[in-house]
């Protein structure tokens, strides 16, 4: 794997008729990293974010995710790109209300064949093993609703359903923020252990600057996005 | 596409109590579209099946569906009469092989009282050629005796030899002012035949004029009754009209020039029908009603469908984070279209099966009674090709109004990319 997972030539990125919210001369994340990117809300993160996961084209510059020119693909092979090698983890509110634990978990293999197979036959096992992992080992658990699950406990079905079928990059967007400080940190922890053990690269999106020392690298936006008064004009519109 | 298919079913499971009640309101118009075309397809059958076999029928000139109603299914009356004279004229003709004569106007506890001869029991037939049976007793034999249907059995709870008296016209006449005084005895009933002879009260021509003898102004004699039995069996009792004569044919060819003859009859005017073909009349003139009927219940499948849209577009404010999920887990916009599609389909599929389920149910329960009291005869037993065809039509308009909640999640689930909005 010696392709970066993610590198980004001045990439800039406005939403329609606004002004530009990103201008990214260059960013890389190389593969099996764990980065830490640092931005206040309204920073343009998210966009950024949107822009690796392939839900948003840029309008001009280079992104490259998993070696994969993402102004070439069309929509629909950014979606089969991001089904198949991508793990997403949102701040809150992860999980999908009508289905199960287990079900949460194996969402992404029902969109990906890649996935699936990487899962190995018995999938549900699979998602298990990963929830027993992070620590959700009690099966009388598997049998609530999620709605019913801690904000913590949710998080982690999330990372297990991010991590599920081996996905070569998994993508946070703050998600420890509504987590106390001692689950945040333990969410941290087993996220990145699970990540190292499977190669993945993580790339992992806070506000909160104390935690920079957990990960491999940290990188701040403001430092590497020079359209920051487009961004702050967006704040609030799209945190 | 299996994978869309249990997430649109746990979809609609989260949301049990909204989507049940929208499963009812589909159920219920498909119900009220089925049961009026199972009336109407019953009510033809039903009227279809009550003549056979009978080749004209003739009466005093009238409209052609007002002589078929008032002839055989014992609705309205007739404005005039056939002499007797003319019936033999008629009953004599060479291409006639038999006729049937029947003098209608009087009534017993609200159901009809035909007289007529033996003839009717061996002639009439219904429901393509079945002629009429007895389930007990046998046809009038005496002057005051009667023959009643299976339901004026049923429903009086008579039997054989009860007594009963006939009132003159057909509404529920005073006392004294009938035939209370000319008790008939029960000779007969006959099997059920799901037409209007299950309701009718058949006693011979003769009777006819018996009971009338002392009413010869058009009302009661008040001496009519003094008149002793034994004095009106030894009078002349032929009768002086008919109401209307059923007819069969030696040869079928014939009937147009039958119909002819009988229509430009010199002497008393006539009319002759052909059954089937004032059938057909009555129902160009009934298909206006019961293409309302279906137009008004085919709209109210639409309102159950728009029910569908409503369910599904109100939920879509509240599912536009599930939707970000699916689509940061992997769900390409096509699948969040197809995933509400399926929702819709589902939801209509559900209803149309629930609301086929219900009117056969219904059918089972009340069909017998609606054969008795209106008969209309509800076809029963297995969902046929209609049931099939509004299935299908439900659940294909139900996949496409869908599109129209699929098209909008699909066009946010674009414009909202992965950034989950509350």
């Amino acid at each position: 794997m010696s392709d970066p997972v993610i590198d980004i030539e001045d990439l800039t990125f406005a939403w329609k008729q606004g002004p530009q919210v990103l201008h990214i001369p260059a960013f890389r994340v190389e593969a099996g990293e764990r980065v830490f990117l640092r931005g206040p809300s309204g920073s343009g993160k998210s966009t950024l974010l949107g822009l690796i996961a392939g839900v948003l084209a840029p309008q001009t510059g280079r992104i490259r995710v998993l070696g994969e020119d993402m102004r070439a693909l069309s929509p629909s092979r950014r979606d089969r790109l991001r089904a198949d090698h991508v793990g997403v983890i949102f701040q809150m509110f992860n999980l999908v209300p009508y289905l199960s634990v287990t079900g949460n978990v194996l969402l992404p293999l029902r969109f990906s064949p890649a996935r699936r197979k990487a899962a190995g036959s018995d999938a549900t096992s699979e998602a298990c093993r990963l929830l027993a992992r992070l620590g959700l080992d009690d099966p009388s658990l598997l049998q609530r609703r999620v709605s019913d699950l801690s904000v913590g406990q949710q998080q982690r079905v999330a990372a297990a359903r991010a991590l599920i079928g081996a996905p070569r990059l998994i993508i946070a967007d703050e998600p420890t923020s509504a987590l106390d400080a001692d689950a945040r940190d333990r969410f941290i922890a087993l996220l990145s252990e699970e990540v190292t053990r499977t190669g993945a690269s993580l790339l992992f999106v806070s506000h909160d600057a104390s935690l920079a020392p957990l990960f491999t690298r940290a990188v701040d936006l403001a430092a590497i996005n020079q359209a920051s008064s487009g961004a702050n004009h967006r704040a609030g519109v799209h945190a | 596409m299996t994978a869309l298919f249990s997430l649109a079913w746990a979809s609609l499971l989260n949301r049990k109590g909204s989507i049940i009640l929208t499963i009812v309101a589909v159920a219920l118009s498909v119900a009220l579209f089925l049961g009026v075309e199972k009336a109407r397809s019953g009510a033809r059958e039903g009227f279809g099946n009550t003549i056979s076999g009978t080749d004209l029928i003739i009466g005093a000139p009238t409209g052609s569906v007002n002589l078929l109603l008032y002839s055989v299914f014992r609705m309205g009356g007739a404005t005039a009469e056939v002499s007797w004279p003319t019936y033999q004229k008629i009953a004599a003709r060479e291409d006639i092989a038999w006729t049937v004569p029947i003098a209608l106007g009087d009534s017993h506890l609200g159901y009809r009282v035909m007289g007529t001869n033996l003839d009717y029991f061996k002639h009439y037939k219904f429901g393509g050629g079945q002629a009429l049976t007895f389930a007990e007793g046998q046809p009038f034999d005496d002057l005051f005796d009667a023959v009643i249907g299976s339901e004026v059995a049923r429903e009086l709870g008579y039997t054989l030899d009860t007594p009963l008296t006939l009132s003159h016209g057909l509404g529920a006449a005073d006392l004294g002012s009938g035939h209370e005084n000319r008790p008939f005895r029960i000779a007969g009933i006959l099997k059920p035949t799901g037409t209007p002879v299950d309701r009718t009260v058949h006693v011979s021509l003769e009777a006819i004029t018996a009971i009338h003898v002392g009413w010869e102004t058009g009302a009661k004699n008040p001496l009519a009754d003094t008149i002793p039995e034994e004095m009106i069996r030894s009078f002349d009792l032929t009768p002086k009209t008919v109401t209307a004569i059923f007819a069969g044919l030696e040869r079928k060819g014939t009937i147009l020039t039958t119909r002819r003859a009988i229509n430009t009859n010199r002497g008393e005017p006539l009319m002759a029908i052909i059954p089937g073909e004032a059938l057909a009349e009555l129902w160009n003139v009934t298909s206006v009603a019961e293409r309302a009927l279906l137009a008004v219940s085919a709209f109210v499948i639409a309102v159950g469908l728009v029910s569908i849209l409503t369910s599904i577009l109100s939920s879509l404010n509240e599912r536009r984070r599930e939707m970000s999920i699916l689509r940061a887990t992997g769900a390409r916009p096509g699948h969040i279209f197809v995933l509400l599609v399926l929702e819709a389909g589902l939801v209509g599929f559900l209803g149309a099966v629930l609301g086929i389920a219900l009117v056969h149910g219904l059918i089972a329960v009340f069909a017998p009674m609606l054969q008795a009291q209106y008969g209309v005869a509800f076809s029963m037993g297995a969902p046929g090709l209609v049931d099939l065809a509004v299935l299908g039509a439900v659940t294909l308009a139900s996949l496409l109004i869908g599109a129209i909640p699929a098209l909008t999640a699909m066009r946010r689930s674009l414009a909202d990319g992965l950034s989950v909005r509350l």
